[in-house]
C-alpha cells in the first residue's frame, strides 16, 4: 500500500488535529499513514521582516530529511505560511513532488473575529491536505468548483468545495496511486 | 501534466520570486518560464510568444519598464502585469501609461494576483486570433457540467440557457427541489462572458438571519474586537462572476431591503468599513418556490420580486419529462461505477420500466440518491430491478395524510402551532423548532399546511 509520512511541525495547541488527520487522510485515500517527528529545525524558515515561515525553506528541509524511501511526505503546522511575493500561503506542495505542508493558522475562525469552530477548522484542513497531496499526484487546480483541486485564494474559497477530487481529478489520483 | 500551452513568462533578478512565481502559476496549469534578466526575456520572445509577462520593474540593467516598452513593440498584444515594490507606484503608473496591463504591489494578495492573471488572459482571449490559444484559455478556465436530457422540454431549457448566458440579465431559475436548478445557474455562468471568474454561491436559507450580513458583504480588519483579519463577503467574491442566491424565496424581508439596493448599485459596505466598496457580478437566483403568492402573503417583498424575475427559466419536474430517465440513469450508473470501482456496464431492461413508472418527487436528485443505493448492493456487471427492491418506497404517489400518531402526524401538528403562535414568522417559527427556514419551508409544502 502507497504511504504518507506525515510530519508535526510547531503544531502548537493544534497537535491534538495530527492523529485525526492522519486517521482522515488514510479512509479518504486508501494511503497508510505514519507519523514522524521532524528532526531538524524549522526556525530557519522564520522571516524576521514578515513574521512568518517561508514553505519554500520547509518542503527542502523536510526534504533532505526525510526518510528516503518515504513516498510522500505531509507537513503539519499552526504557524503562519508564506511563499516569497505572496502575502500568505494555506499550504503548499511542489507539482508531481514528494513533498507538501499545509498550515491551521489562517483556517481558524478565531483570526476572523468569528466564534471557534474547531469542527470547521479541522475540516479546512482536511480539505487543503486532500488539496496539496493532489498536488503531489500531479494534478494542477480543477476548475469544477466542488472539486478539492478547486484553488481557494480565502478561507471562505474552502468552504465552497467538498474534501473530495472530482471524477476527473479522482481518475489521475488513481493512476498515481497504482490503480488501487 | 497538464496539456495546456498558456504560457507566462516571468522575469524578475531575485531567485526566490522566480522560483515562486513559477510553482505557484504551474499548479494553476500554466506554462512558465522565468528568467533573471531582460536580455533573456528578450531572447526568448524571439523564440515564441507568451501569453501574458510578469515583469518586475526594479531589475539592473534594462529595467522592468524598459523591457515593458520593448516588447509592446515586438508583441503589443502581449499583456505584462508589472511587479513592484512598494516605493516604486509612481513608476509603475508610468508603465500603465505607455501601455502596461495593470500593476500589482509586492507581496502580492494570492486572490488579487489570480484575478489579475485571469482579467489578462480574458483580455488576451478577446483579442487573439488564434484559436488554439482560445480553446487552451478556455479549457483552463472554465469547467461545464453536462445537463443529462434530450426531451423537447430540456432542449428548449438548453437553448434558453445559450441565449441567456450571452446577457447580462437578473436569471430566476423555477423549479421544484432536485430538478437540477443549481446545475442551470453554473451553465448559465459557464456559457457567459464571466466564466473566467467563480460562480458563488450563497444558500439564503441555511444562513442565520444575524449572519446574513457579515456573510454577504464581508468585514474590516478590527472591525470589531479579535477580527485580526479581513473577511471576504460573497458580494466580493463574485467580483468579475456570478451570485447564485440559491433558495431566495427565504431571504427575510429586512434583509431584501438591503440586497435591493445592493443589486441596484453593485456597491455595498463592509461591516467595520468606512466607505463602500464595488463589486462587479451578475446575479442568478433560484427558488422552489411560489414567490407571487410569496408577496400575496406578505412573505416576499414585491419590489425585490421585480428585481429579480426579469428572465424567468422554469425547470421542469421530472415526472413530465420522464424520457429523460433512461439517459439520466445511464449517467448516474456511469458516474457511480466509475466513483466505487465497480464494472457495472449493463442496466436490465426492466430497470428503466420500474424507474420511468415512479413520479420522482424528489426529482432528479432523488433518482441520483436510488441508483446510488443500488449500485452498493448490485453485483457487477448488470445492474438488475432487483437492485432496486429496497427502495419500493422511493418515489410513488403523493403523501397522504399520515395516521395520527405517526411521527409524520406529530410533526405536522407541531410545525403547524408553531406557525400560527408566531403568526407565521418563518425565521421565529425556525428558531423556535431549532431547524433552519428552508426546512421550515419544505414542511410547509410536504404537510400542505396554509395560514388560516
Ligand atoms: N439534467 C441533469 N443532468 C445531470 N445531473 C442532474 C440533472 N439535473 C439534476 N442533476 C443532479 O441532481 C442533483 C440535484 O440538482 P440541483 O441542481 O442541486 O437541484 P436543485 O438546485 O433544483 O435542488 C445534483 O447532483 C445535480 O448534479
Ligand atoms: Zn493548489
Ligand atoms: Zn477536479
Amino acid at each position: 500500500m502507497a504511504s504518507l509520512q506525515l510530519v508535526p511541525i510547531f503544531c502548537g495547541q493544534q497537535a491534538g488535529l495530527v492523529a485525526p488527520l492522519g486517521a482522515r487522510l488514510a479512509a479518504l485515500l486508501g494511503l497508510e499513514v505514519v507519523v514522524h517527528e521532524a528532526t531538524f529545525d524549522a526556525e530557519v524558515a522564520f522571516d524576521v521582516d514578515r513574521g512568518q515561515y517561508n514553505t519554500r525553506v520547509l518542503l527542502a528541509r523536510l526534504l533532505q530529511h526525510a526518510d528516503p524511501k518515504a513516498p510522500r511526505l505531509l507537513g503539519l503546522t499552526a504557524v503562519d505560511l508564506f511563499i516569497p511575493v505572496l502575502t500568505f500561503v494555506f499550504g503548499e506542495a511542489e507539482l508531481g513532488g514528494r513533498a507538501a505542508i499545509v498550515s491551521t493558522f489562517r483556517l481558524e475562525n478565531e483570526l476572523y473575529g468569528l466564534p471557534p469552530d474547531p469542527a470547521l477548522c479541522f475540516e479546512r484542513l482536511v480539505k487543503e491536505s486532500v488539496h496539496e497531496l493532489g498536488h503531489l499526484f500531479g494534478l494542477v487546480h480543477c476548475q469544477r468548483s466542488s472539486c478539492v483541486m478547486a484553488s481557494s485564494n480565502y478561507v471562505e474559497g474552502i468552504d465552497l468545495k467538498a474534501a473530495s477530487y472530482c471524477d476527473r481529478c479522482l481518475g489521475q489520483v488513481r493512476r498515481q496511486l497504482g490503480g488501487r | 501534466m497538464s496539456q495546456s500551452t498558456v504560457s507566462i513568462l516571468v522575469v524578475d533578478d531575485e531567485f526566490s520570486v522566480r522560483d515562486s512565481l513559477t510553482s505557484w502559476f504551474k499548479k494553476d496549469g500554466y506554462e512558465v518560464l522565468a528568467v533573471e534578466s531582460a536580455a533573456a526575456a528578450l531572447r526568448a520572445l524571439e523564440a515564441r510568444k507568451y501569453a501574458v509577462g510578469v515583469f518586475d520593474i526594479k531589475m539592473p540593467g534594462i529595467d522592468g519598464i524598459e523591457l515593458q516598452e520593448r516588447v509592446h513593440h515586438l508583441d503589443p498584444q502581449m499583456p505584462v502585469i508589472m511587479l513592484t515594490a512598494f516605493a516604486s507606484v509612481e513608476t509603475a503608473v508610468r508603465a500603465l501609461k505607455q501601455g502596461a496591463f495593470d500593476y500589482v504591489t509586492k507581496p502580492i494578495d494570492p486572490d488579487e494576483l489570480s484575478h489579475l492573471v485571469r482579467r489578462a488572459l480574458e483580455q488576451q482571449r478577446l483579442r487573439d486570433e488564434n484559436r488554439q490559444l482560445r480553446s487552451t484559455i478556455d479549457e483552463l478556465t472554465g469547467a461545464d457540467e453536462a445537463i443529462v436530457g434530450d426531451s423537447p422540454a430540456m432542449q428548449r431549457l438548453q437553448q434558453l440557457i445559450r441565449s441567456v448566458a450571452k446577457t447580462e440579465a437578473t436569471v430566476l431559475i423555477r423549479g421544484e427541489s432536485g430538478t437540477g436548478k443549481e446545475l442551470v445557474a453554473r451553465a448559465i455562468h459557464a456559457q457567459s462572458a464571466r466564466r473566467y471568474f467563480p460562480l458563488i454561491p450563497v444558500n439564503c436559507g441555511s444562513l442565520p438571519e444575524d449572519l446574513l450580513e457579515s456573510e454577504l458583504f464581508g468585514h474590516e480588519k478590527g472591525a470589531f474586537t479579535g477580527a485580526r483579519q479581513r473577511r471576504k463577503g460573497r458580494l466580493e467574491m463574485a467580483d468579475g462572476g456570478t451570485l447564485f442566491l440559491d433558495e431566495v424565496g427565504t431571504i427575510p424581508r429586512k434583509m431584501q431591503v438591503d440586497l435591493l439596493r445592493v443589486l441596484e448599485t453593485h456597491e455595498f459596505t463592509r461591516v467595520g468599513a468606512s466607505r463602500p466598496s464595488r463589486s462587479d457580478f451578475r446575479v442568478v437566483c433560484a427558488t422552489n418556490d411560489d414567490l407571487r403568492r410569496a408577496v400575496a402573503e406578505g412573505r416576499f417583498r414585491e419590489d425585490f420580486l421585480y428585481r429579480i424575475d426579469v428572465f424567468p427559466i422554469e425547470v421542469p419536474p421530472l415526472r413530465d419529462r420522464r424520457e429523460d430517465i433512461p439517459l439520466l440513469v445511464r449517467h448516474f450508473v456511469d458516474q457511480f461505477a466509475m466513483r466505487m470501482q465497480k464494472p457495472v456496464t449493463e442496466i436490465a431492461p426492466e430497470v428503466m420500466v420500474m424507474l420511468q413508472a415512479l413520479d420522482w418527487p424528489g426529482n432528479v436528485r432523488e433518482l441520483s440518491n436510488t441508483i446510488e443505493r443500488a449500485m452498493v448492493v448490485c453485483r457487477p456487471p448488470v445492474l438488475r430491478g432487483e437492485d432496486l427492491a429496497l427502495l419500493r418506497h422511493a418515489g410513488g404517489v403523493a403523501p397522504a395524510e399520515p395516521p395520527r400518531d405517526s411521527l409524520a402526524a406529530v410533526e405536522r401538528r407541531h410545525v403547524a402551532a408553531m406557525l400560527e403562535r408566531t403568526g407565521w414568522n418563518i425565521t421565529r417559527a425556525a428558531e423556535l423548532l431549532e431547524v433552519d427556514r428552508v426546512t421550515v419551508y419544505n414542511k410547509i409544502k410536504k404537510y400542505g399546511l396554509a395560514q388560516k
